[in-house]
């Protein structure tokens, strides 16, 4: 047996492992059977216990650089990267990318400002306004408040990671395109009809985005875009940015509220103005802000899209299941509500976003496979719960006729109930250990882009079709 | 001679996958291996296989599952799974087309090595 010095050496060695964050301890305990097994193979070969030590050490490697590998391997560790020592070229530029991403965002909030603008002057002075050619009208400000911020993040990225000529064309071109296809719509597609048209300019503002996204997809990912790996930091990156936007709203909402407190008594007028050119540009710049937060990676909230998820995982699987058994003995004996189906929707965007982070946070060992069914369990409750819905709706689709809005809501469900069974079978086939779970990864990350597809063909598609039907 | 870092990292998976085709084994035995077989000009620094085992499990070309070492350590063995078996075979081929071309070259009388040299 080795010596008591040896074991404290080894002891030492171990806590300075366990303090690289992104060596799982599974994985450290690895590496300690492996320094054990040469220090016995040294000694055994006439080296003495501090000799033998200091070689299976140095033959071991930089724990730093075994650190930053293991990183690299388990992408999902990445975020905590900046815990293990940052490699050399990592290091710096992120004052630079801050001021870009203010920059950024200001110009990109003059924008919605300027847009806002002639908007209100349209609407309230009947003024035949006109910006580069487009006909600027009330609808204007709905069309574009979404797709401003999108844009400002793929202009930020584009920025900083100067990924080449190429790539930057592939992302401006074809997002000036949709966004030109948004605006040069006639407002007349998206307000006309009894009500029904005005739900096309809603349905457009909130698609046009999410359509967008792919070009921020694609300045993030770059010449890797067809890289499981790169996507998946994407979907990590898309996550982290939302969790930093939330909590930055929500104390940009407390010091609204307190400013609002504060002026209220003395300029009771100043509220609406700050609402209109304050708090909305502020809303604009906190989203290139966001992203560059995630860059940063000095997060203080460190991995916390993935935290979420392992904490409503075993929770919503409660839920969906026993929402489902609720259906299952009451029956469905009610028709259903033709607007739950936006519910429903809801539902099955937050099992995917689960299993999502799920699968971003996985990490071997025996609690991994609890949140893996958990997980499972989740995406089936949530499924048979959805399958209720569809046939109940499917069954009477002729009964309600089909508007924008029902096409569009049900379009989003047939398209994550295949993308989240497949996911669930897939699943299934890993936790009983016949596939991979990258045969999982590459499912979800390949069927990524689909939801922008989709999304576009509601924002642009869908009016035009309901235009000329 | 000391093999070039790039193409020592080339030839891991194949090198790892083809080992491993040979048996069950963990980390430290399969270290050994590659250096008996190499007669130790293939090395890299022990603890970068590990991260290695780790990618190619999550992979699936890899299983892998504790036991415990004869001196009742824990300890990981690693096996070849068929997707690790095809993975190998396509491995294979690349890398007998990459050396049968430089043997064509070098054997046509190109830039003999410097014997004695290092």
């Amino acid at each position: 047996m080795a010596g008591a010095a040896l074991e404290a050496r080894i002891a030492e060695w171990r806590g300075y492992v366990d303090r690289a964050r992104t060596i799982e301890p599974a994985e450290a305990e690895e590496l300690e059977t492996h320094l054990r097994d040469r220090v016995d193979e040294l000694r055994a070969a006439g080296l003495d216990d501090d000799e033998a030590f200091l070689v299976a050490v140095k033959r071991l490697g930089a724990i730093d650089a075994i650190s930053r590998e293991f990183a690299r391997t388990n992408s999902a560790r990445l975020w905590k990267q900046l815990v293990a020592a940052p490699a050399p070229a990592e290091r710096g530029g992120g004052a630079g990318g801050l001021r870009s991403a203010l920059l950024i965002g200001l110009a990109a909030a003059a924008v919605l400002q300027l847009i806002r603008v002639l908007s209100i002057a349209t609407s309230t002075r009947k003024l035949d306004t006109q910006l580069f050619g487009l006909p600027a009208d009330p609808t204007w400000l709905l069309r574009n408040a979404g797709m401003i911020p999108v844009a400002a993040v793929a202009a930020w990225l584009l920025v900083r990671r100067r990924p080449g000529l190429r790539i930057v064309l592939a992302t401006a071109i074809p997002f000036g395109l949709v966004a030109l296809a948004v605006n040069l719509m006639p407002s007349q597609l998206l307000l006309s009809g009894d009500g029904i048209g005005a739900q096309t300019l809603v349905l457009t503002a909130l698609h046009a985005p999410i359509a967008c996204w792919l070009f921020v997809g694609l300045a993030y990912t770059a010449t890797g875009w067809r890289d499981t790996g790169r996507r998946m930091d994407l979907v990590r990156f898309t996550g982290e940015g939302l969790v930093y936007y939330v909590l930055i709203a929500l104390g940009g909402q407390l010091l609204f509220g307190l400013t609002v407190a504060i002026l209220m008594p003395l300029a009771p007028g100043v509220v609406t103005p700050l609402l209109e050119w304050g708090v909305l540009s502020l809303a604009v710049i906190a989203f290139p802000f966001a992203a560059w937060l995630v860059e940063l990676k000095q997060s203080v909230i460190e991995n916390i899209a993935p935290v979420l998820a392992r904490t409503f995982t075993p929770l919503f699987a409660i839920v969906t299941v026993a929402s489902a058994a609720v259906y299952l003995v009451l029956g469905a004996t009610q028709p259903f509500n033709r607007e739950l189906m936006i519910v429903f929707d809801a539902i099955l965007v937050l099992a995917l976003a689960l299993v999502l982070y799920n699968l971003s946070a996985r990490t071997e060992g025996r609690a991994t496979r609890f949140f893996d069914i958990a997980g499972l369990v989740a995406v089936v409750g949530a499924l048979g719960l959805d399958a209720f819905v569809l046939v109940d709706l499917v069954g009477r689709i002729g009964e309600h006729g089909w508007t924008p809005n029902r096409v569009a809501a049900a379009g989003l469900n047939v398209l994550l109930f295949a993308v989240l069974a497949v996911a669930a079978v897939l699943s299934a086939l890993q936790l009983a250990g016949r596939r991979p779970v990258a045969a999982l990864e590459r499912w979800l990350m390949g069927t990524l882009p689909a939801y922008s597809l989709w999304a576009a063909f509601v924002a642009i598609g869908l009016p035009l079709l309901f235009a000329s039907g | 001679m000391r093999i070039d870092k790039d193409l020592v990292a080339a030839v891991a998976t194949p090198l790892v996958l083809a080992i491993l085709a040979e048996g069950r084994s963990y980390g430290y035995a399969i270290l050994a291996r590659v250096r008996e077989l190499s007669g130790g000009e293939l090395e890299w620094s022990d603890g970068m296989l590990y991260p290695l085992l780790h990618r190619l499990q999550a992979l699936g070309l890899l299983a892998a599952e504790w036991g415990s070492s004869p001196e009742g350590r824990r300890r990981k063995y690693y096996a070849i799974t068929e997707a690790g078996r095809r993975e190998l075979a396509e491995q294979r081929s690349q890398w007998a087309a990459v050396t049968q071309t430089l043997d064509r070259l070098w054997e046509r009388g190109g830039p003999a090595p410097l014997l004695g040299g290092t």
